[in-house]
């Protein structure tokens, strides 16, 4: 009865899936296209194919410190996100404690919140406070926002913690340490890569914070923005692509690594 | 505080040394100390800027009320209600385009499910703006679609490019994720039994999305909604970009008073009254929410 009901609703939210996923991908493929025509100015369909943006674009030196700046803000961001957002998923879903639903609504708050505004706030803070512009008042800026993702993130699979296990380990004469070592950390593993590939990926790809706080320091999505508005050249579908296939990689790669590591535990 | 205590399942460690604050909150205060000292005080700041005198870049100028007075008497709130109005748009476009995607991952897609969520969550992390600049590249003259059209049909058609609707396709584009897995979410806490039920009890599908599925979904499909309006209410690219500048949003003003203009007082009233406005909706929907039982589902 229950599929005589759906016959024609599942091919046809298949169907809308499959179309909106293609919306998705559309203008990356577009950028893809771009970047493997070889006139100064993009035209379709392509004449000319040629791999030579890409070539000029791995020689360029400026193109390396800007992907240096990002990758270094990138990792800063994760490392610190992923140890401050542990404690802070344990707190949103772990204990039970007074003021605990204020703190989860406090979290949400950042990201409930448009990005420029908080990056003008952060640069008038960092002004008032007589800080320097760098890639290190960026991080900071980059926490504020991704530090609740990330809690959240991780939050997500604490829930599904069961607080006997540490409670059997405390039972069994573990120290605080040895729980937190040998059966929190673990359980919680998964969530925690999770939260880690978001807060990279995330700080990576930020251009309303980063616009504001980083000074002479310039990210990858700045570049970008800055060369879309005035200057365009090939490079720029060349970079965009990268960032894709970047992305994808670290993506695919982080989960399909979750899903092996999965399997050969259940085995 | 003596319940709490009971129901914290590690009484050997807690019981250690007879703490004077509990667990949860000594593991909350590095991310209470993060936003005090990186969202709360910001926000002070802004504050605290838009009561100085204009043009001053100091926090410790003559305080005033003429940046206020500027934007009661000039056109901002022409700014104000495109950016709402946008923003507003998006959110009902997002809803109804989501849905049938949404519902299809909750319920239809069964293993599948997990290969498309990865599928829409991938472009999230490819920059904004490189995205955005991808669909300049598609509807720009001589692009993929109208040099495509071209080159099949020997048609030229004008660019849609650089007008207000194309902002509005840009932001649907942006937010599309935020408003879809908060509504998966919402939707995958409707217990099957009860639609099941409703069919049973004769309804029709048009009843049961109507009465049944809708209202249990509802607490997803806000916050998706929330999310995606309030982010929408600070987009700056899609208008700069795509919208070639044709229509200026509040988040656009309020750049240029801080850069062009070099007007910081006047850019942070501006910040104060959207933040105002944000930040009402935002406390308004999300206190009547049970966060426990929309993210610990499982």
């Amino acid at each position: 009865m229950g599929a005589q009901r759906g016959r024609w609703v599942t091919p046809l939210i298949a169907a809308w899936t499959a179309a909106i996923c293609l919306f998705l991908y559309m203008p990356v493929v577009a950028a893809a296209l771009a970047s493997l025509s070889q006139s100064r100015y993009f035209t379709f369909p392509v004449v000319r194919w040629s791999t030579t943006w890409w070539g000029k674009t791995f020689a360029s030196i400026q193109i390396r410190e800007l992907i240096e700046t990002s990758f270094t803000i990138a990792l800063a961001v994760t490392a610190i996100s992923v140890a401050l957002a542990f404690f802070g998923a344990l707190a949103f879903a772990r204990y039970r404690w007074r003021g605990r639903s204020l703190y989860q609504r406090l979290v949400l708050l950042p990201i409930f919140f448009p990005q420029s505004v908080l990056g003008l706030a952060l640069l008038l803070w960092f002004n008032a406070l007589g800080l320097p512009l760098s890639w290190q008042t960026a991080v900071f800026a980059h926490l504020v926002w991704i530090v609740p993702v990330a809690t959240l993130v991780i939050a997500i699979q604490v829930y599904s913690f069961d607080p006997a296990l540490e409670e059997a380990a405390a039972d069994l004469g573990a120290s605080r340490w040895q729980v937190l070592k040998e059966v929190t950390l673990p359980v919680l593993w998964p969530g925690i890569f999770s939260g880690a590939l978001f807060s990279f990926l995330l700080s990576w790809g930020n251009f309303p914070l980063s616009l504001f706080t980083t000074g002479a320091d310039s990210t990858v999505p700045e570049y970008l923005y800055a060369k879309m508005i005035a200057g365009y050249t090939p490079g720029v579908p060349v970079l965009g692509t990268l960032s894709t296939l970047g992305a994808a990689v670290l993506l695919l790669g982080g989960y399909g690594l979750i899903t092996v590591i999965r399997r050969a535990r259940g085995a | 505080m003596a319940a709490a205590a009971e129901r914290d399942p590690v009484p050997a460690i807690e019981a250690e040394a007879g703490r004077r604050f509990s667990a949860g909150f000594r593991c909350s205060l590095p991310v209470l100390a993060l936003l005090a000292i990186g969202f709360a005080a910001p926000l002070l700041t802004v504050v605290g800027f838009s009561f100085v005198e204009p043009r001053s870049f100091s926090l410790w100028s003559e305080p005033s009320l003429a940046n206020y007075r500027t934007i009661v008497e000039q056109t901002y709130y022409r700014s104000f209600l495109w950016s709402l109005f946008f923003a507003a748009v998006t959110v009902v476009l997002l809803a109804v385009i989501c849905y049938p995607v949404a519902y299809g991952l909750a319920r239809i897609f069964g293993r599948w499910s997990n290969l498309v969520t990865l599928l829409f969550v991938l472009p999230l992390f490819i920059p904004e703006i490189g995205r955005i600049y991808g669909w300049v590249l598609f509807f720009i003259k001589g692009g993929v679609l109208l040099g495509g059209v071209k080159a099949l049909t020997g048609i030229e058609l004008t660019s849609i490019l650089f007008t207000p609707p194309m902002i509005i396709f840009g932001m649907v584009y942006v937010y599309l994720p935020f408003m879809l897995f908060p509504m998966t979410l919402g939707l995958s806490m409707v217990p099957r039994e009860v639609t099941e039920a409703a069919f049973d009890l004769g309804a029709s599908r048009w009843q049961v999305f109507r009465e049944v599925e809708l209202p249990l979904a509802m607490p997803g499909i806000v916050i998706g909604a929330l999310l995606t309006f309030v982010l929408g209410v600070g987009a700056i690219v899609e208008a700069k970009v795509l919208g070639g500048q044709s229509v200026i949003p509040i988040t656009h003003d309020i750049e240029i008073a801080f850069t062009y203009a070099q007007n910081w007082p006047l850019g942070a009233a501006l910040s104060v009254l959207l933040m105002l406005v944000v930040g009402v909706l935002v406390l308004a929907v999300l206190k009547r929410f049970d966060l426990d039982r929309i993210l610990g589902r499982r």
